[in-house]
């Protein structure tokens, strides 16, 4: 457990010691910021006519009709700048030979998996950590439920997880940052859209590309529900992805 | 210490490394020298656990490598070929890092983290990134990683690489001290580092080994008596006739003239103590005898005879090295010279 942290913390010290830490938040927060500033001009404007032509339309929550679109977009602003956080992790180490290090010392590969991926969990947590702000202005100038938005950032973490996960595999494919990061770019962007593949061939194959997309899953979360049948899939996806991460970590150490 | 048998390790169809086997004892200094591409860095990177080996085992500090691989990477330094170094960290959070995950406790991390930038002199860069070191520094935390935590067995992969020659000596002789303590293994193809710093060689070629000595050793072996220079002043005679007719001579070769001296290279058969009957030869001849000396191979024209030719190592006898480098016969002294 000790190295695990010890691999996680240096690689979140790494993020920070150089501009991908600060541009990842940076960015996260811009965006983050545009969004959540769209959607509440609209929910505010949406709210004025209602009180104007006296209602008759469903009553408005803060919750559904704003939040809720503005965490989902997170998932959008996830599938772009994330690749740049787990692009490196493998790659780097390779091309530096730092990988020889970690190799040589007294660590279990899995310990080494884990620790990275804890450490972009931590970065991609302080980009969610930010979006955090603007959910504390809603509190203080109105009254939204609070356990939906708990539900909501859980469903976010494992989504990020499950995307970093693919990210850590792809990292370990190869020696090249670039080539790391826009295939990851491309997995992500097919596993948003798969659902669109899907809606194509008819109900079989559309619930299967359902069941499979990242995205679909998070929708209940941004709902407040607690479905095991999403943690199940998004625990497993993790899973998943970082049992492929240490098949390639250990075909390479053979292949040489 | 360590004890290699029958390592071979094959990259799909290329063997990089044939069935080398050799061991170490405790506290010494093995040179391991080769050509670039024959191997070392394979090696040493199946000791390290770096990597598996496709036969073969490797036992270091007691461990098996390959069953018992954590147990032997907490007892065993690694120096690799680039040293391994994030360029963001500085050097000291870097070696604190490194103490980290080697396993040195908490409390010890601090004190040997200072102890170590001191015996490796980089004292003075604690607080400078590790990107921005020169060639020489990056070498020497590279050492200082790989003696964080008092290992064992020290395995350092071309340590003097790129160090200008003062650090090359201060190298050596911190490598000098730190045997004893540690067992080490360097490799290297720098031939006067290892008859100054190894009390064994390792000679590779092809990923097999040719030889397993010690480097005076070697250079006995493989030249001896053989072949002697010889300068004499004939005026204006021709002393080859009277060289040749000498019992055990086989060849005499004009080597070089100037000012009426001739230097003749003579080659006898090996064993045969040719100087007395040199010298009465030239003396009888009523010549002037100006110079007589064996010639001596240095160590890189033994190396290049050995890794090129892997005939001409044969007929100098040191075929059958296997049989000394193999872990049943002690491999201390060449016992196979003038076989």
């Amino acid at each position: 457990m000790r190295n695990i942290f010890a691999i996680a913390e240096k690689e979140l010290k790494s993020y920070f010691a150089s501009p991908i830490g600060y541009i990842y938040v940076g960015l996260f927060a811009l965006l983050y910021g545009f969004f959540y500033y769209t959607m509440l001009a609209y929910f505010v404007r949406q709210g004025m006519q209602m009180s104007q032509f006296g209602g008759g339309a469903q009553p408005m929550n803060i919750n559904q009709d704003m939040l809720r679109p503005a965490l989902q977009n997170v998932t959008v602003l996830v599938l772009f700048i994330l690749p740049m956080v787990t692009m490196r992790t493998y790659s780097e180490e390779k091309r530096s030979g730092t990988m020889e290090l970690l190799l040589t010392s007294p660590l279990t590969d899995f310990q080494i998996i884990m620790g990275k991926f804890l450490g972009a969990m931590g970065l991609y947590s302080v980009g969610l950590l930010v979006s955090l702000i603007h959910v504390g202005i809603l509190f203080v100038y109105g009254s939204p439920e609070w356990k939906p938005i708990l539900t909501a950032y859980l469903g976010l973490e494992l989504m990020g997880g499950c995307f970093i996960s693919v990210g850590l595999f792809i990292s370990s494919l190869t020696k090249n940052q670039i080539v790391s990061g826009m295939l990851t770019f491309g997995v992500f962007l097919l596993l948003w859209i798969i659902n669109w593949i899907g809606s194509f061939g008819g109900p079989t194959l559309e619930s299967v590309t359902n069941y499979l997309s990242i995205i679909e899953h998070f929708d209940d979360f941004g709902k407040g529900i607690i479905d095991t049948t999403h943690l199940v899939y998004y625990i497993s996806f993790i899973t998943f992805g970082l049992f492929l991460t240490a098949k390639s970590v250990d075909s390479e150490r053979w292949r040489g | 210490m360590i004890e290699v048998q029958h390592l071979t390790k094959r990259y799909g169809r290329v063997t990089a490394v044939e069935d080398v086997s050799f061991r170490v004892e405790r506290g010494e200094i093995l040179g391991f020298l080769g050509p670039n591409g024959a191997g070392k860095t394979t090696t040493m990177r199946i000791l390290t656990g770096f990597m598996p080996a496709t036969e073969g085992k490797a036992i270091v500090a007691g461990f098996d490598v390959f069953d018992q691989p954590i147990e032997a990477k907490r007892r065993t330094g690694y120096l690799p070929e680039t040293p391994p170094l994030y360029p963001d960290m500085t050097v000291a959070e870097y070696l604190t890092f490194v103490a980290k995950i080697k396993g040195v406790a908490p409390g010890d991390r601090a004190k040997r983290v200072k102890t170590v930038m001191e015996r490796t002199r980089v004292a003075d860069m604690a607080n400078r990134a590790c990107g921005k070191l020169s060639k020489g520094y990056k070498q020497r935390v590279g050492l200082a990683q790989a003696l964080i935590h008092n290992p064992d067995v020290l395995i350092l992969d071309e340590p003097t690489a790129g160090l200008d020659p003062k650090q090359i000596i201060e190298t050596r002789e911190l490598i000098k001290e730190l045997a004893g303590n540690h067992t080490i293994v360097l490799s290297t193809h720098i031939l006067p580092e290892v008859s100054q710093t190894c009390q064994r060689v390792v000679i590779i070629a092809k990923g097999k080994v040719v030889a397993v000595d010690t480097p005076a050793n070697l250079v006995d072996r493989l030249s001896g008596s053989s072949t002697m220079y010889v300068q004499v002043d004939p005026l204006g005679a021709d002393a080859s006739g009277a060289l040749k007719r000498i019992a055990g001579v086989t060849r005499v070769v004009e080597a070089d003239r100037h000012e009426g001296a001739v230097g003749y290279e003579v080659e006898s058969e090996r064993g045969h103590d040719i100087r007395r009957q040199l010298a009465q030869a030239v003396v009888g001849g009523g010549w002037g005898l100006l110079e007589l000396r064996p010639m001596r191979l240095s160590l890189e024209e033994i190396f290049l005879s050995l890794t090129t030719d892997e005939t001409a190592a044969a007929a100098a006898g040191v075929a059958g090295v296997d049989q000394v480098a193999g872990v049943d016969v002690p491999p201390v002294e060449g016992d196979s010279a003038h076989a």
